[in-house]
């Protein structure tokens, strides 16, 4: 088995899920070395949203093994992939407008000398963190409301990373981001690369920018992993043919039998 | 990067202390971040033009009554202000202030609990209106606004048929010390609507309860994922503004000398409540607001009414007034929060 020693953070062995009469996941094997960025692409209903939550608690899988550091685990609930190390920066970020950036940083973890909450510990180590990390703000002490999506993106990765996860999952931290901003988000991965000790799984529609942080590649299609290379040895041409071919595979075989389209427009 | 150039503000700047602003820059960025402020300088306007059109305004006598009308909406308006601030609304705090002089009534006349005993049991009867108010509204899902609207008639119904509309004496066992405390003498019920304000002023800007009840109103998916129990914080909100409506009840029964089935006045003084808190910058769509602002509110309504029976205007417009102050100090709330959102204080 492979163990510590061997670097790696996270495996899955023949992951299946199905929701009533679909199948989501029908036999997923991932592996996701320690220190390393794996990207994780796939047209809109592959089962990378299922992947993702299966392996941060949020779904049970129906059938397959979870290992976490070598050691194989049942990831029971969100808290429990929490406490595994395992943390998920959710499209919609969980941050909360209303309050500052070092309270969000600490959002159900803050520190306090009871009863009272240890505001200027909170701000002094979010600035530190988030300094540490890259991350320019204006200042700690604005509320989130007032910052770029980019920088909201940011701060929950910094939060999460703070909150010591050693993985990672994004999912798809680049939507709905300009260029500017998906730059920020791609440095942030790239320095957490350069620690080492994170592992990250990013969910991507754009191949470019994924193609620019990423170590490997993985392509999710019809439930299984059917792809599998090192970034260095693929491109986005090759990317964009091998979704688009399922596509139009999918289109055609559709024309006979109206089941194949109906199947994959489903999440 | 490129976008380092419009986010480099900061970069090495400041470690411990602020970047230096002139003062008036200071002074104008406080004013727009500080809700209070607006509110506050409303008080102290109303007070000097009323303390200049006539005389009585500032007599103790006077102030006593300013105090007296200010404290028990000010009171409610502390615990709403939490529980609007978690995105929630309790429409029955009024009956609840019908409510619990009653039990402390039925409980010493006709169960012999002596009175202090009765007093907290009545306070935890509040309490757990306040519970079931919380607990329908997250377990089963019903709007609060439609939850506490049904609770209220339940309890107005229920005062109106264990007292047969007929107002009780304050029970005999309360010695003269106790009626003063609760609010026979002059400055009981100030006295504890500051002490009551303070604490859930502190409890709002400076505990993580006061954090989480700001995440829970604000981005109610969020905090659940960052692990906030939302439920329990809701539930415990409405337990804490149903006692302090108990509390109200149970003051204002002292100061009136008599337990009335219209102390609260039905849902009056629960609107009375929300107007202060909104007048003081609370959102009720949750998320922000302020406890300080809230009494700040209160006194302001409490100003209004009485300067205005002072100077001779009727009663009558004193609605049309605070009516115009509602509206006026929301759209202020609205506008204010757009330029503080622009305004990079």
């Amino acid at each position: 088995m492979a163990g510590d020693g061997n670097g790696e953070a996270l495996r899955v062995e023949h992951i299946a899920k199905r929701f009533g009469g679909v199948t989501a996941l029908a036999d997923v094997n991932l592996r996701l070395g320690r220190g390393e960025v794996l990207g994780l692409i796939g047209d809109n209903g592959a089962g990378k949203s299922t992947l993702i939550k299966i392996v941060c608690g949020f779904h049970q899988p129906d059938a397959g093994k979870v290992f976490v550091a070598g050691e194989e685990v049942t990831i029971r609930s969100v808290d429990h992939a929490r406490s595994l190390g395992i943390d998920t920066v959710y499209q919609d970020l969980a941050l909360v407008n209303e309050l500052t950036v070092y309270h969000n940083m600490f959002l159900n973890r803050e520190l306090v000398r009871w009863p009272l909450l240890s505001n200027r510990r909170m701000q002094r180590l979010a600035r530190q963190h988030l300094e540490d990390m890259g991350v320019r703000i204006p200042d700690v002490d604005v509320e989130v409301a007032k910052l770029s999506g980019g920088q909201r993106q940011a701060i929950a990765v910094a939060r999460s990373v703070y909150s010591d996860a050693k993985i990672l999952l994004l999912d798809e931290p680049l939507a709905a981001m300009g260029a500017k901003e998906g730059a920020l988000i791609l440095d942030l991965v790239r320095d957490l690369k350069q620690r080492g000790d994170v592992s990250i799984i990013v969910i991507a529609h754009n191949f470019g920018q994924i193609l620019e942080v990423c170590d490997r590649i993985n392509l999710l299609q019809h439930g299984s992993i059917t792809f599998d290379k090192p970034t260095s040895e693929t491109s986005v041409q090759e990317l964009t043919d091998l979704v688009v071919a399922e596509y139009r595979a999918a289109r055609t075989r559709g024309l006979g039998q109206d089941q194949a389209t109906d199947t994959r427009g489903r999440g | 990067m490129s976008d380092t150039v419009e986010i480099a503000e900061r970069v090495e700047a400041a470690p411990p202390g602020r970047p230096s602003r002139s003062i008036l820059r200071r002074v104008g960025g406080e004013l727009l971040r500080r809700r209070e402020a607006s509110v506050l300088i409303v008080a102290i306007g109303l007070g000097a033009y009323f303390a200049s059109a006539h005389e009585a305004f500032l007599t103790q006598p006077n102030l006593v009554n300013i105090a007296q009308a200010t404290a028990p909406v000010a009171i409610i308006a502390a615990g709403m202000v939490l529980v609007l601030v978690s995105g929630e609304i309790d429409l029955s705090v009024a009956a609840v202030a019908a409510l619990a002089p009653f039990n402390m009534h039925y409980l010493v006349d006709y169960y012999s609990v002596p009175i202090l005993p009765a007093i907290g049991l009545a306070l935890l009867i509040a309490a757990a209106v306040g519970f079931v108010n919380g607990a329908i509204t997250v377990f089963l899902k019903v709007p609060s606004f439609v939850t506490t609207l049904g609770t209220a008639y339940v309890i107005i119904g229920t005062v109106l048929v264990t007292s047969h509309a007929f107002p009780a004496p304050i029970p005999d066992a309360a010695t003269d010390r106790l009626r003063s405390w609760f609010g026979h003498s002059d400055w009981a019920h100030i006295t504890w609507c500051v002490l009551i304000v303070a604490f859930f002023h502190l409890l709002l800007t400076r505990t993580r309860w006061g954090l989480h009840t700001i995440a829970v109103g604000g981005n109610p998916l969020g905090a659940t994922e960052a692990g906030i129990r939302a439920g329990r914080i809701k539930i415990v909100n409405f337990m804490m503004v149903s006692t302090l409506g108990g509390f109200v009840g149970i003051l204002e029964a002292f100061r009136i000398n008599t337990i009335d089935p219209n102390i609260g006045g039905g849902f009056g003084i629960m609107f009375l409540a929300v107007s202060a808190a909104v007048i003081g910058g609370t959102a009720l769509a949750g998320g922000s607001g302020t406890v300080a602002g809230a009494f700040l509110g209160a006194l302001v309504l409490a100003e209004l009414q009485n300067g205005m029976n002072l100077i001779g205007i009727s009663a009558n417009p004193y609605f049309v007034i605070l009516g115009i102050a509602i509206l006026v100090s929301m759209i202020a709330n609205v506008y204010l929060s757009r330029l503080r959102r622009l305004g990079r204080t």
